[in-house]
């Protein structure tokens, strides 16, 4: 008997467990790009010699990044609303944003309010870390070259803002923080996955940083098992005609 | 009709090194406010995030190799305000064991104290991520210093010690003083009002010049903003609000009282004949400062707040401020709105001696 209800309960775990993992479905979509996206420009980093030295070729701006594929890079895209009621732990591993070549990886982000960020400094020059947040206090510290590493805690959700480097002015990197686990950034093909989304209708959001293509929302409904397609369309200038 | 001049008998012998001294003083309290405008036009002022260090270090210790990017405008910054509190300090001791008027003394410790007020406003300023208000207050005493270290220059001057009392003035010298009173108080004003500009992100509201908005009236309704905030998101600017469109417009309003107080304190003083030397000169190159001064505003704007434009235009601004105030106190001086004090009987060997040994 004993031995009867021990394999009952095991496959009743199992499959909990395995519903648990199936339970609601993904989003997904692309980020397409329509118009004349500006031409890449190479960062000047002649302020800083050893920025300058930590590249053998140019370095472009990432503000504006246009895929291959006419596909939009660091577009931020997350549920806006839908998931009131709905708690979701936060991460214990820590989100990292590098400083390497004076420049930010990555570039545009997430993290959870209560998620560690870890900040690493892999330059041989200093950087002073400059959060222009306004929901959570805003915090300006220095990274001496012999600083390598800070950790910071976003406590409140916010919507993004902007973190900079003031000894580099072409330094800076936008980061979300959300408190709720369903944002993706795109990628180099322009796409995204939210992944793990509960069954139920949502407002999704992409955010790109450039004012010229303001953020776009968009209602998705999700089914258990399933993934629904979000695809937004960002539109720049028209093409020059010849 | 003339007006006698005043019989000021001096009790202080006339010092030139300790007045040159405080014309070295000003000049550099000018290169100072021009430093001081670069760190803010280029964006620098949170590159060092701590104070009185800078990245931990003793300020005086810091690698001249780390001086780069923002750096080099902040700490450069920090560096030549340090020299200029020296230099105050130095001025303050030399004005209280040589200087025998005591509000000349005074005047020297509350320039002293005036600058380890801007030092400490400045530290105060980066720890607390550039408040407007702190910003507006260490960008505002910044001038006042200025016009102080002017001050006490002039007080220091041989004309001040001695002034030539042998010819009389012309008598619409109170006019003139009540004129150039107004147009040097107009210009500090405007320099405040600049100050909270540039503190307030309100230098680019409008994107040209002269006009404001395509408008000479500009609107500032709401229907209005959206389309002008409509042409900046087009231009990847950020939107901006009404409160900082109508700084900007005071700005400009500010700029017009300025030039209509200035050229008026001009007229007056060409058609004066018999001022005191210079004058002339001196409104001159009032009027030449205000035709730069308005050259480089246009340019601040036209070039989108081009750095070196942006901070030319405040360093000329401090310079138009210490060249009006400077006509003020001479004119002042030879014209006093207060009856002239004789000195007092007790003391008149001393000045006898100290007249006939500056002579």
């Amino acid at each position: 008997m004993n031995t009867f209800m021990l394999r009952l309960t095991m496959i009743l775990l199992v499959a909990f467990t395995g519903q648990l993992a199936y339970a609601g479905g993904s989003i997904k979509g692309t980020i397409k790009f329509e118009g004349r996206g500006p031409k890449p420009r190479a960062i000047r980093m002649g302020a800083d010699p050893v920025c300058a030295s930590q590249h053998a070729e140019p370095a472009y701006s990432q503000a504006v990044v246009i895929n291959a594929n006419a596909t939009l890079k660091n577009v931020l895209v997350s549920i806006e609303s839908g998931l009131t009621g709905k708690s979701f732990p936060v991460p214990e591993e820590p989100v990292v944003l590098i400083q390497q070549g004076c420049l930010y990886d990555p570039h545009v982000w997430g993290v959870r309010a209560g998620q560690e960020v870890e900040i690493r400094n892999s330059d041989p020059t200093l950087h002073n870390i400059h959060s222009l947040s306004k929901v959570n206090s805003p915090f300006n510290f220095a990274m001496p070259k012999i600083v390598k590493l800070k950790k910071h805690t976003f406590k409140k959700a916010e919507d993004v803002f902007k973190i900079k480097c003031d000894v580099h002015p072409w330094m800076s990197t936008y980061v979300g923080v959300f408190d709720h686990p369903f944002f993706a950034v795109s990628n180099d093909t322009g796409s995204f996955e939210l992944a793990d989304v509960p069954a139920g209708t949502y407002t999704v959001r992409a955010w790109h940083e450039s004012k010229r293509l303001p953020a776009q929302t968009m209602t998705i409904t999700v089914s258990d098992g399933e993934t629904a397609t979000a695809d937004f369309t960002f539109k720049g200038p028209k093409p020059k005609s010849k | 009709m003339a007006l006698s001049r005043p019989s000021q008998r001096p009790l202080q012998a006339y010092n030139r090194p300790l007045h040159q001294f405080a014309i070295f003083t000003g000049a550099a309290t000018l290169a100072l406010i021009f430093i001081g405008g670069l760190v803010t036009s280029t964006g620098s002022g949170l590159a060092v995030p701590d104070w009185p260090t800078t990245y931990g270090r003793f300020m005086f210790a810091f690698p001249l190799a780390d001086m780069v990017g923002g750096i080099l405008y902040e700490h450069g910054h920090r560096l030549i305000a340090s020299l200029v509190g020296l230099l105050v300090v130095v001025l303050a001791l030399w004005l209280w064991r040589s200087e025998q008027r005591p509000w000349v003394r005074s005047l020297g410790w509350v320039a002293l104290g005036a600058v380890v007020l801007q030092g400490t406003l400045g530290g105060v300023t980066v720890l607390l991520l550039l408040p407007t208000p702190v910003s507006v207050l260490h960008a505002t005493l910044a001038q006042t210093f200025f016009l102080m270290v002017i001050a006490l220059a002039y007080a220091t001057s041989r004309e001040f010690v001695t002034p030539d009392d042998s010819a009389s003035l012309p008598a619409g010298m109170p006019v003139l003083r009540r004129w150039i009173t107004l147009t040097t108080a107009v210009i500090f004003l405007q320099l405040i009002l600049g100050a909270v500009m540039r503190h307030t992100g309100s230098g680019l509201a409008f994107l040209d010049f002269p006009l404001t908005g395509g408008r000479l009236v500009p609107a500032l309704a709401a229907p209005a903003v959206t389309a002008l905030n409509e042409q900046r998101a087009a231009l990847q600017m950020s939107s901006v609000t009404v409160g900082q469109l109508a700084i900007n417009v005071a700005h400009r309003l500010g700029a017009l009282a300025v030039t209509l107080t200035l050229v008026v304190t001009a007229v007056k003083t060409w058609r004066l004949g018999g001022l005191p030397r210079g004058l002339n000169a001196m409104a001159g190159t009032l009027l030449a400062l205000l035709g730069a001064q308005i050259a480089l505003g246009a340019a601040t704007v036209l070039s989108l707040k081009q750095p070196f434009v942006t901070t030319a235009h405040v360093a000329t601004g401090a310079a138009l401020l210490g060249l009006s105030f400077l006509f003020t106190l001479r004119v002042y001086r030879y014209c006093p709105p207060w009856p002239a004090r004789e000195t007092p009987t007790a003391l008149a060997p001393i000045a006898a001696n100290l007249q006939g040994r500056a002579a």
